[in-house]
């Protein structure tokens, strides 16, 4: 109250304009506003000399601590790598046999929490979180011993790398199952072998039609899935004799997958993931329930 | 101060203090916006990156009539924990014949800057028609009925001619054939096939959906499939001033 009556007295001068006998007083800044907006003159003038900010005709001036944020996460990156670079080397090196690997304990808790992390941000989207597939979709459930191309570590490590039926890797695994429906059965003969199919995977059948399919399977079916239909692994070939099944067992099922057969596709990893990254994924899986 | 008497001269007199005030909104805007036309000086030149063939180009703008940048980036900032999740960090040079480029931080659903050859396109057909079938926690919605919306290039070569408009280094020889390209890539034996890997290589070329004729779907998934590449990273030397 006081101070503003002592402006009005006029210790404050006053800016010399007046309407109507209001006159506008010539207040200074406040201190600490103005220290502050000299601080960030200070501040931006600094920071322009330590780092890239005039924007040039070429690229931005560098900044006198040579700052970049590419150099930055390459340096992150090479932390951590650095932190693991003995479990690392011992991994890229470590025969690929559960014995070789466990034989290590700190070497195997290392690819398994690893693969673990790597499964869960490469192959879930397909395997599932809890690689348990995706039933009657194709995507083969990890946690049984129902191989389709081999259960042992290194066969797991090769299908993780180079992937199944894609373009982007020659060495990627490769079968093609026939689409019987083109020319090679006649639907009555796909009925057939569909009740077959039924029989040895022990579920209910027309004994009749199966009976008559036997024959259809032996000659166009045994070559991959071997004369008893339990499958052959060098061409992916699945066991037909047991309850799993990729895409379904029942008849209408089957009847689609013989008549336009099956093309499942696994991408390949090979520049995707690093060495270390494809092996400790394979150790994972390997011991999520089924490795051989 | 003394200088801030002077001050008064500009304020007292209404034509200076325009005068002096367009000076000063010309300093700010050369500082700011002249940059930007040195554009090309400033997106480092990287192998391997060409403008989109004319199918690409198709479910890209399906992509984006879909909002799908409403939940997914495409843009892998420099950090470590980006890089191990999606790889190499984006480049600038990767974009740049996006109309309108897809960056961004919003990121619902993860980033797709480098989703290209990830899954198989079977996968993408499943999940795109149903999302939840392949991955239960999702909370994507379906685009069941892309499949059944056929397309057929009519306005192809319209929309790469006003690509070239803003900047996109469509050739003509590219433009007079836009519509046979966009027929060639749902199919890797046909006559088009060899021409149209060589004016963008790289393309893949297969039946996506795996259905007869070209579906907006079959277009989404050959954008989707080589979102991020082109440029071999096996090779690339970054320029550490960046």
């Amino acid at each position: 109250m006081s101070k503003s009556n002592k402006d009005k007295e006029g210790d404050v001068p006053t800016t010399g304009h007046s309407w109507d006998g209001i006159q506008e007083l010539d207040n200074p800044m406040p201190r600490w506003w103005l220290w502050t907006f000299y601080a960030c003159i200070l501040f931006s003038l600094i920071y322009v000399i330590l780092f890239p900010a005039v924007p040039l005709l070429k690229a931005a001036t560098p900044g006198l601590l040579g700052y970049s944020t590419r150099a930055e996460v390459e340096k992150d990156i090479q932390k951590f790598a650095d932190a693991n670079a003995d479990l690392i080397a011992k991994l890229e090196a470590v025969e690929l046999t559960p014995e070789a690997v466990m034989a290590d304990a700190d070497l195997y808790n290392y690819a398994v929490q690893g693969g673990g992390a790597v499964f869960r941000t490469y192959c879930a989207q397909c395997h599932g979180a809890g690689a348990g597939g995706v039933q009657a979709q194709g995507y083969p459930s990890l946690l049984d011993d129902d191989w389709l191309w081999g259960g042992a570590l290194e066969d797991i490590y090769y299908t993780a790398t180079h992937g199944i039926r894609n373009e982007d890797d020659p060495d990627a695994r490769w079968s093609e199952m026939p689409a019987f429906g083109d020319d090679y059965l006649s639907p009555e003969e796909i009925a057939q072998v569909v009740q077959y199919v039924r029989l040895i995977s022990g579920q209910e059948h027309d004994a009749a039609l199966a009976s008559s399919g036997e024959t259809v399977f032996l000659d166009n079916c045994a070559a991959c899935h071997t004369e008893e239909g339990t499958g052959d692994r060098m061409v992916g070939a699945p066991n037909l004799t047991d309850a799993i099944w990729l895409y379904g067992g029942d008849v209408e099922t089957l009847t689609e997958t013989v008549t336009y057969a099956r093309f499942g596709v696994m991408p390949t990893h090979a520049e995707r993931l690093s060495e270390a990254e494809r092996r400790a994924v394979a150790v994972y899986v390997h011991q999520l329930g089924g490795g051989e | 101060m003394a200088i801030l008497d002077k001050h008064k001269v500009l304020e007292k007199n209404a034509s200076l203090l325009l005068v002096f005030s367009f000076l000063v909104v010309t300093i700010g805007g050369l500082v700011e916006i002249a940059p930007l036309f040195y554009l090309e000086n400033t997106i480092e030149e990287v192998e391997g990156v060409r403008p989109y063939s004319p199918m690409e180009l198709a479910g890209r703008d399906i992509y984006v009539r879909e909002g799908c940048y409403v939940c997914h980036s495409q843009m892998v900032r420099p950090m470590r924990d980006e890089v191990e999740r999606y790889g190499h960090y984006s480049l600038a040079a990767e974009s740049m014949y996006d109309h309108p480029f897809q960056w961004g931080s919003k990121r619902t659903g993860p980033d797709l800057a480098r989703l290209g050859g990830r899954y198989s396109d079977d996968w993408h057909v499943q999940h795109l028609r149903n999302p939840q079938s392949v991955v239960p926690e999702s909370v994507m919605p379906k685009y069941a009925f892309l499949e059944r919306r056929m397309i057929d290039g009519e306005y192809i070569e319209d929309k790469m001619r006003t690509h070239r408009l803003v900047g996109v280094p469509y050739t003509d020889e590219m433009l007079e054939n836009a519509r046979a390209d966009f027929e060639a890539q749902i199919d890797p034996y046909s006559d088009g096939a060899d021409a149209l890997l060589e004016r963008y290589p790289g393309a893949q070329l297969r039946n996506f959906d795996g259905q007869e004729g070209i579906s907006e779907l079959d277009a989404l998934i050959s954008y989707l499939q080589m979102l991020g590449t082109l440029v071999d990273f096996s090779t690339f030397e970054p320029v550490a001033n960046r």
